[in-house]
């Protein structure tokens, strides 16, 4: 019945840094990417969109990205979402660095 | 320079206050974000990739030392210690906090700088010739006309909620450096039979996902009749304008639909009503204005330091053969600071270069410093006896490159490292490109070459008015680049052609080397421009060179 669907990730960016986020199954909202919570099913995306859109004191611009599982969890299967886990590729600036210590 | 009135003060300040305000109601909840969003945009605030960043004016890229010094202490204080100049003539921070920014606002506002209008459909920074009041082939100083639009436009009421953005470039000299042919309003300053001097006006210009040379609508338009005639052009536009399409809003788009000549009369017979409400009242302004504006004392001495290195030195001799401009004053260059060190990212200058180029402007150029559209730092008014002393310092910071005009001097959008419009990465392109001509040692043999890339359709990397211009596209979720040849900026500006298919990521950079072999073997004499040599020959010789001889290849 159902056709398949391309798992997703709701991602967004913190209101007050700017930085990367993906809201995680229990509700948080997490720096990496492996930590979201891998959404196979359409409804249900849309259900975690709506709560991710009521988030507007944590969030700016909550959007579903296409991802895929992976061994330590979710991953991006786009380049533009590959560089969102990341940083620029310029400089060591933004999550290639600032995640080393978390 | 033009410092602030009582008003500019007040303005700007009023305008901290008042977003300072919004950002608190934001992150206490009180505004949404659909509600933020355009109040934010409206003070050069914009979210990107990975964060945050603010685009502030530098008004017709003028700078004087201490507001550059200032620059270095917000980069220092609130980012990650360098800025990002840009094709606008704006500089961008790219890590703000959103709690940081009403601090950052007023940093500016102390050095009588502000965000104001880098964002929106309004008039946006006035850009103007980096070379502005100090070249040799310069009519007339064109800032005190860019200044007199700046404050004509800023917060003009009619015309803050115009179809889409609009941009007006205005230069002094016949010669074109402010790629005025490519602008919403291109002015450059030409004299008429009777010698003097005043703009021919060019509407309908502008890159992005469709390409249109201005034209000109006048030929020889009084300086006098400057204001009138562009508020003209605006309230043509703003009328006729398409707000239904986005893709359609821009002049560009308005001058086609409606037909050059239609559009000339138009603007012509609202010109006639207009000209008699200015009473006079800008004329007595743009005095006043023209005073902040004359030129440096000059000093009269001896340029045999200059000559001495010159003969001495083959190092300096290479910078100043690229890097040096004629200015108006014999005894006197104009030093183009290349912020295109081979593999750096370009236009990016971290705050101690930003300092050292706000100290040299104190002590040897008269506390000038400019920023151009191609992503350099200029000193407009260095005596020549100072060149040695200013190349040595330039060259302990990294910024003694002798590539200006060359391939290496290449503009680049920031592309997907940070923007959240990009659709393919730009930077890395810039950077492999400059690194793979600086070790083949050919970016001198190859000669005055304008290389620009864009990370999408919106171009503000200038790709078509680039001799070679490369777009980056996302083609089925990988990064493809498309390369445009023969594009122009200048008075003869052009549209560049595309090649053919693109190319791939890691194939880009041997594809624009084969594209300079070809040149290299094609072309007449050493003394013929790789633009010369398209103009002769058109895209052949350099598809076969991408493509083989058949002319077949399948996209990547």
């Amino acid at each position: 019945m159902s056709r398949k669907y391309t798992p997703k990730v709701v991602t967004a960016n913190d209101l007050r840094i700017g930085d990367v986020v993906y809201l995680t199954a229990d509700n948080r909202w997490s720096r990496l990417h492996a930590e979201a919570e891998l959404i196979c099913e359409e409804d249900h995306a849309n259900t975690r969109l709506a709560f991710a859109a009521a988030q507007r004191l944590a969030i700016v611009g909550p959007y579903l990205a296409d991802a895929k599982a992976g061994p330590n969890g979710p991953e991006p299967t786009h380049f533009r979402e590959a560089f969102r886990t990341r940083g620029p590729s310029n400089y060591a600036h933004g999550k290639q660095v600032d995640l080393a210590d978390v | 320079m033009y410092d602030y009135s009582d008003f500019d003060e007040s303005f700007v300040r009023a305008r901290v206050a008042q977003f300072s305000d919004q950002v608190a109601r934001r992150l206490d909840g009180s505004l949404t974000e659909d509600e933020f969003r355009p109040l934010r945009l409206m003070n050069g605030l914009y979210l990107q990739l990975h964060a945050y960043m603010l685009r502030v004016a530098i008004p017709y890229g003028t700078l004087n030392p201490h507001q550059m010094r200032q620059l270095a202490h917000i980069a220092d204080t609130y980012d990650k210690g360098y800025g990002h100049f840009t094709t606008r003539q704006n500089i961008q921070f790219n890590w703000p906090k959103l709690p940081e920014v009403p601090a950052i606002l007023t940093a500016l506002a102390d050095v009588q700088m502000h965000a104001i209008q880098t964002s929106g459909n309004c008039v946006r920074n006035v850009t103007a010739d980096h070379f502005a009041g100090a070249a040799a082939d310069e009519i007339e100083d064109p800032r005190p006309y860019a200044e007199l639009l700046r404050q004509w436009s800023t917060d003009h009421p009619e015309f803050q909620f115009l179809p889409r953005k609009f941009k007006i470039a205005i230069t002094g000299s016949p010669n074109d450096r402010a790629v005025t042919k490519a602008h919403d309003i291109g002015l450059r300053m030409v004299r008429n039979a009777a010698g003097e001097p005043g703009f021919e006006v060019m509407v309908g210009g502008g890159l992005g996902r469709t390409p249109m040379i201005a034209f000109t609508v006048r030929d020889f338009l009084p300086v006098a009749d400057l204001l009138p005639y562009v508020e003209a052009v605006l309230s043509v536009y703003n009328i006729l304008g398409r707000r239904d399409n986005k893709y359609k809003a821009r002049i560009k788009i308005t001058v086609h639909e409606t037909g050059r000549d239609e559009i000339a009369r138009m603007i012509e017979e609202r010109f006639t009503e207009m000209r008699p409400q200015f009473g006079g009242a800008d004329q007595a302004l743009l005095d006043d204005i023209r005073a902040a504006f004359a030129p440096p004392a000059f000093r009269n001495a001896p340029t045999d330091a200059y000559d001495l290195a010159y003969k001495a030195d083959p190092v300096f001799r290479a910078w100043a053969d690229t890097n040096l401009a004629a200015h108006r004053n014999d005894q006197y260059s104009i030093v183009t600071i290349s912020v295109k060190a081979h593999g750096a990212t370009p236009g990016d200058a971290s705050s101690d270069q930003m300092r050292l180029m706000a100290d040299l402007a104190e002590t040897y150029g008269h506390n000038d410093l400019r920023i151009s559209h191609e992503q350099n730092v200029i000193l407009p008014h260095v005596h020549k006896s100072d060149l040695p002393v200013i190349h040595a310092a330039l060259q302990k910071a990294g910024l003694a490159t002798a590539n200006v005009g060359l391939i290496s001097d290449i503009i680049a959008c920031p592309g997907m490292d940070y923007c959240a419009l990009a659709t393919a990465r730009s930077i890395p392109v810039a950077q492999e490109l400059a690194l793979r001509f600086d070790a083949l040692d050919l970016e001198h043999d190859i000669g005055p070459l304008k290389l620009k890339i864009s990370g999408c359709i919106n171009a503000c990397g200038h790709h078509h008015v680039g001799h070679i211009g490369i777009l980056g596209l996302d083609r089925a979720g990988v990064e493809n680049y498309q390369i445009t040849l023969g594009g122009d900026g200048t008075e003869t500006a052009s549209i560049g052609e595309k090649t053919g298919p693109g190319f791939a990521y890691d194939e880009i950079v041997d594809a624009i080397e084969r594209i300079i072999r070809a040149y290299l073997e094609v072309r007449s004499h050493k003394e013929e421009t790789f633009l010369q040599t398209y103009r002769r020959l058109g895209l052949t010789p350099f598809k076969a060179a991408l493509y083989g001889a058949e002319d077949g290849r399948d996209a990547a």
